[in-house]
Formats: structure tokens, C-alpha cells, sequence
């Protein structure tokens, strides 16, 4: 397990940082939201999944589409605006989506993609499956109203939907205590009557446990859960640089993530040479995505009209 | 036998849902008050008994509720998700328009959002500011979203079925007065196509085109008119976004007058883009076409009687302004005509 974790962490750390090497040189034609040191929260909850399972994330979504599945490739290409994206070219970086992994479309206004979540789970329901769907969020989206119906709905359904809050503290640069009241989104949470749990640690495997246990529950049909799982931005809110000079945080904040960081501690408990294949593997395979997005065509001039409309049909 | 067939615009809608949860269990209603015993003007009665789990009440969460029906819809389920008053859905905007509309097309036409939802535009007994908007413009303008109004029963079950068989989200506009209206609706499934303006009346003076209960109102106008000699050819465009345009150009070409009647405010309006459409399509043409554009007042509705019956378009109202348009001679003040679905309407609701 530890090697398989290692891996999906590994490859998102490496891609987000050559997606910071290469932003200066306006190859990637879309506003960048990395999720570098908070990459461990999507890898942990996507570890407790099964296929048929679906996630739906945000604009700060690189790390939850690839550690769903979601190839890479099209990844890079989308960023890049061509035609081989995972979204044609035409999403770009914050509306990444893999259905066929079972992501299911990032969104750039916060909260937004909370209710789809439950609208899957919904769906589940339904149908009488025992297929679990698994909503990821920040800590800013607490703070929209959707967010509370949403949980309000699921739980009065006891709906098969795992929330998970990934709390930075950080909403762009305006702090959790100047945004939220000084109870914690967990204790908040708790008052809808459903099981919580809050990570505060940082380490992915508390995480997995964490997300098996609770995954396990809702697939049980126990009804909804509740993780919140602290993490930390390591670059600015948008864009491929730090920010430790803008004055809103402190870099020595940063300092116990730094330490703690899951990417470093988990190689370091691999076998040398195992961890080498993986590292060795996974650049062989962002070389391979970069190249693949270079190469590709931008899209067509017709894709501009295209996917407006399920048929063929014009409005006008 | 099925020629004689005649039902509500409430009974049509009731019978579109009821056939097509049989047919496809990917049907689903969701809405305050659907399951209840009332059951939203008749149009959802019974459905939760005669299809359980897919006929049910929602918390009052605007947002969060369209947001579900989006992701179920998402993955395959076809919800058809009921405000009873268009007022509302103004708290589901962002998931309509940021969503449901952009889909398919900002995750490259990975992702279908085959969602109705059903918007009930209230008239009459005082409904007032928050009561009565019709709202359909903001949705019109969106690329990605298709916009009905069905206006007569025919038309709204059979569009009510094409909605829910389209593969991208559709806005039902339907209107409180209509739920009363009687007309043929056959009884086996049939889908009305998007796209189709219907002609209600034929006429050769003049083309009125209203839209939803203004196309009641028209009607009676256009009796009105043909007492002064006057033929109103009356359009329906029963979809607002696609919107026929190629009918209603047609019909204003060989009139050479277009009077545009809108159940909405007229500033930035469907009735300016009809208007705009055709003057557009017309080109040179447009000169040889008197054309007008006629709505609520551009104030808020109010719920006086009196201040109410000023605020709408109404026969009388419509008629003099065709009555204009054609270059009757003369000073004609057309006779008060009411309507008996709003003056028998007495709530509360």
C-alpha cells in the first residue's frame, strides 16, 4: 500500500511542480490552482474508493482528477487548451473531468459541485446501488449556504455521499478566523446529527483509515459522513509561485507542514530502489504527458460551436 | 374518438410525467410539495403512489435541490424538478447558468445535464412583487439552456415529454392562468419538437406573437379586432430559446405588421430579441414591417386590483395597440374583455 500511495503522491507533486517550471512560459493558457503539500487529502480518499465510485472536486482539482484515475495526458493537454484535453481544450485547467473514472467535473465558483455529489448519491439511491459518491471541498465553501443544504438534504436521505472538507485555512488570502466563527467546521457539521472526524495530522495514512472506515459506513447505507482534513497551500492561491512576502501568512506557518510533508515521509519508507522505480517511472510519464500536450493540435475552429447542445440544433 | 379528447393544461402535464415514469425509470419529480395532497396544481397528484421513491418533497433549498437533480441527472437520471413559483428559481441560478447549461460544454461533451425543471409564472388575487415573475429572459440570453412556454394543453404535454427525453437542461415556463385552460391532448405519449412556433390563428392584417397566457389574451385581442375588420394572425412560439423565428418572419413579411406581446418586462426582453430577430432576418426588408413590442409596465407587480389590471397587457390594451400598429383610422377604444380564469381565480395559490 505504501508504494502504491507513494506513487499517486509522487506523480502529483512532480506534475504540479513541472506545471510551475513551465507556467512562466505561457504554454499553459489557464489560471493554475496547485495543490502542492495539500495533495495527500485527494490521494488518502481516493485510496478508500471503488470503481464506480465518483468524486466531485474543485477548481483546485489537478490532484483529486489524477489521484481518481484520470489521465494524465489529457490533463496536460487540457492546460494547454488543446484539442486531446480532457475537456477538449475548452475547460482548462478548473474544470478538469473524467467520467469514465468516475470524476466528475471540477468547478470554479465555490460550493458548486457539493450538491452534485449528493445528486449522485441520490442517483445511487435510486437505483439501489451500493455505489458511494464523494464530495471535496475547502474550507471557504462552508461558508456558502449550498454547502449546508446539501448536508441538510443528504442526511434527511441518509444518502451515500462522503463529504470531505479540506481545510488550508486560507480562502485567497483572507484567513478561517476572519471568514468562520472560532467553533471548527467539524463541531459546526456535528450538529446535523451525522458522524464526523477531523484530521489534523497530516499523514495520509491516518487519512486512508480514516476514509476506509467511513466509505465502508456509507456504502453500508449508514447514510452521510463528514471528514474534515487539514492541509496546507504551499504556493500562492493561483498561479505557480509562492506568496510567503504578500503579508497575509507567515512563512513560518508552513514550517510543521514542511516537515511533515507526506510525499517525502512516505518515500523515505520504501525500499531505495523501489522508491527510484517509482520516481523514475513517474517522470518517464510527465515527460511523456508534457510531450503529449506540446504536440497536440489546438482545437479546431468548428469545436467552437460544439457541445453547446446535446443535438445539433442552433438557439437562433 | 381521440380527436374529442379534452383535458387541462394541469391534466396534460399530470399525464406527459405519468407516461414517461412508466416508460423510463431514469424519471424522477422532485419538488416542495409535489407529494402532497394538492400535489402542485393537480400536475404531480398521485405520482408518488403510483411511483414510489421517484415522486418527492425537498427541504426548502433552492440552490442545494437544483444542484441535486444536476448531479443526478449528471449520471444518468432524468429529474424533473418543480418550483411552483418561477420567483424561485432566481435561488437557483448559479447551478442553472454555471452549471447545468455549461456542462456539456466546458468538460468537452464528457457530461450530459438532461434536467427539467418546471417554473410556474403566478397571475392574479394579489400575487404580487415575488409571486408573479415570469424570469424567462435571464435564461434565454444563457447559451446551453433551452427555454419552453407552452401555451395551450396539446403543447404542454407534449413538450413536457420532449423535455424530459432532450439531453440538456430545459426551463418549462408555465403559467398559473393555463393550468385551467382546456384543449385536445391525445392520449398516447407524443413528443412536440423544439423550435416550432404554432399558428393559432391565421389572419392577413396583421402578426401577433404572445407569448404563454399572453397568447390567450391575443386571442381574445384578435376577436376583437376582426369585429373592426382587422385579420390578427396569431403566433405562439411555444419555445422561447430555439425560438422559430423562420414563422414568425414569414407571417410579418406578408402582413407587413408585428405586434409582439411578452409576459415579461419589454427592456432587454424575449419580445426585443423576437423584434431584434427579425429585423435582423428581414434586413432591407425590415422597413416594410411596422413592428412593436408590448409587456408588463416596467414597474414592479403590484397587488392592488386596479394597479394589477394596468400592469399587464390585456385584450382591450393589445387590441388598440394592433388597432394602431395597422393605421386604423380613427380613435377606437376596443371594449373591456375578462378574462374568466383570472376573474374566477381566487386563490390563495
Amino acid at each position: 500500500m505504501h508504494a502504491a500511495l507513494f506513487r499517486q503522491l509522487y506523480r502529483i507533486r512532480r506534475t504540479e511542480e513541472e506545471i510551475a517550471r513551465i507556467y512562466p512560459s505561457d504554454k499553459i493558457k489557464s489560471p493554475v490552482h496547485l495543490s502542492i503539500g495539500q495533495e495527500f487529502v485527494a490521494v488518502g480518499v481516493a485510496a478508500a474508493l471503488e470503481p464506480g465510485d465518483a468524486a466531485f472536486g474543485t477548481y483546485r482539482g489537478h490532484a483529486l482528477y489524477l489521484a481518481m484515475g484520470g489521465s494524465l495526458d489529457r490533463m496536460m493537454a487540457e492546460l494547454y487548451g488543446k484539442a486531446t484535453g480532457c475537456a477538449g481544450g475548452k475547460g482548462g485547467s478548473m474544470h478538469l473531468v473524467a467520467p469514465e473514472v468516475g470524476f466528475y467535473g471540477a468547478s470554479a465558483v465555490v460550493g458548486t459541485t457539493i450538491p452534485h455529489a449528493v445528486g449522485c448519491a441520490l442517483a445511487h439511491s435510486l437505483r439501489g446501488s451500493d455505489r458511494v459518491a464523494v464530495s471535496m471541498f475547502g474550507d471557504g465553501a462552508v461558508e456558502e449556504g449550498v454547502f449546508w443544504e446539501s448536508l441538510n438534504f443528504a442526511v434527511v436521505r441518509r444518502l451515500p455521499v462522503l463529504f470531505v472538507c479540506e481545510n488550508n485555512f486560507f480562502a485567497i488570502h483572507s484567513s478561517l478566523q476572519r471568514r468562520q466563527p472560532a467553533t471548527s467546521i467539524t463541531e459546526r457539521v456535528q450538529g446535523f446529527g451525522l458522524p464526523t472526524r477531523c484530521i489534523g495530522s497530516g499523514d495520509v495514512l491516518e487519512l486512508v483509515d480514516a476514509s476506509r472506515e467511513a466509505v465502508a459506513a456509507v456504502r453500508r447505507g449508514e447514510g452521510p459522513r463528514f471528514l474534515e482534513v487539514h492541509a496546507y497551500r504551499w504556493k500562492e492561491h493561483v498561479g505557480p509561485n509562492e506568496d510567503w512576502g504578500a503579508g497575509y501568512r507567515a512563512e513560518g506557518d508552513a514550517a510543521p507542514w514542511w516537515a511533515n510533508d507526506p510525499v517525502r515521509r512516505l518515500g523515505e519508507s520504501l525500499p531505495a530502489s523501489e522508491r527510484a522505480a517509482i520516481e523514475a517511472a513517474v517522470e518517464a510519464e510527465i515527460a511523456a504527458a508534457i510531450d503529449f500536450a506540446e504536440q497536440s493540435p489546438w482545437p479546431a475552429a468548428e469545436a467552437l460551436f460544439a457541445d453547446v447542445w446535446a443535438g445539433a440544433e442552433s438557439v437562433t | 374518438m381521440s380527436a374529442e379528447r379534452r383535458l387541462t393544461y394541469s391534466q396534460a402535464i399530470h399525464e406527459a410525467l405519468a407516461q414517461e415514469m412508466a416508460r423510463d425509470p431514469a424519471v424522477f419529480v422532485m419538488g416542495q410539495g409535489v407529494d402532497d395532497f394538492k400535489g402542485c396544481y393537480g400536475t404531480t397528484r398521485d405520482l408518488a403512489r403510483d411511483f414510489p421513491g421517484r415522486c418527492f418533497d425537498t427541504p426548502l433549498s433552492e440552490e442545494g435541490m437544483t444542484g441535486v437533480a444536476i448531479g443526478a441527472a449528471m449520471v444518468g437520471m432524468r429529474p424533473v424538478h418543480t418550483h411552483i413559483r418561477m420567483d424561485f428559481v432566481l435561488l437557483a441560478v448559479n447551478q442553472l447558468l454555471n452549471i447545468a447549461a455549461k456542462a456539456r460544454y466546458m468538460y468537452g461533451g464528457a457530461v450530459s445535464v438532461p434536467l427539467v425543471v418546471r417554473g410556474v409564472i403566478g397571475r392574479s388575487w394579489g400575487q404580487g412583487a415575488q409571486h408573479s415573475q415570469a424570469c424567462y429572459p435571464i435564461f434565454m440570453h444563457t447559451p446551453g439552456i433551452k427555454v419552453v412556454a407552452p401555451t395551450t394543453p396539446y403543447d404542454a404535454k407534449g413538450l413536457m415529454i420532449q423535455a424530459i427525453r432532450d439531453d440538456d437542461p430545459v426551463l418549462f415556463v408555465e403559467h398559473r392562468m393555463l393550468h385551467f385552460q382546456r384543449g385536445h391532448v391525445p392520449e398516447e405519449s407524443f413528443a412536440v419538437p423544439f423550435g416550432r412556433a404554432r399558428v393559432l390563428a391565421e389572419g392577413h392584417h396583421l402578426t401577433l406573437v404572445a407569448i404563454s397566457h399572453m397568447a390567450v389574451e391575443a386571442m381574445r385581442a384578435a376577436a376583437l379586432l376582426a369585429a373592426q375588420g382587422i385579420s390578427a394572425e396569431v403566433i405562439d412560439p411555444v419555445t422561447l430559446a430555439p425560438l422559430d423565428l423562420d414563422t414568425i418572419v414569414a407571417s410579418a413579411r406578408r402582413t407587413g405588421h408585428l405586434l409582439v406581446v411578452d409576459h415579461d418586462w419589454t427592456f432587454a426582453g424575449a419580445a426585443a430579441e423576437v423584434i431584434a430577430g427579425v429585423v435582423e432576418r428581414l434586413g432591407a426588408e425590415a422597413g416594410a414591417v411596422r413592428m412593436q413590442r408590448m409587456g408588463l409596465a416596467p414597474v414592479t407587480c403590484p397587488t392592488a386590483p386596479n394597479l394589477e389590471r394596468l400592469f399587464y397587457p390585456n385584450p382591450q390594451s393589445i387590441a388598440a395597440a394592433a388597432f394602431s400598429l395597422v393605421g386604423g383610422g380613427g380613435s377606437w377604444t376596443p371594449e373591456w374583455m375578462d378574462a374568466p380564469e383570472i376573474v374566477e381565480f381566487k386563490g390563495p395559490f
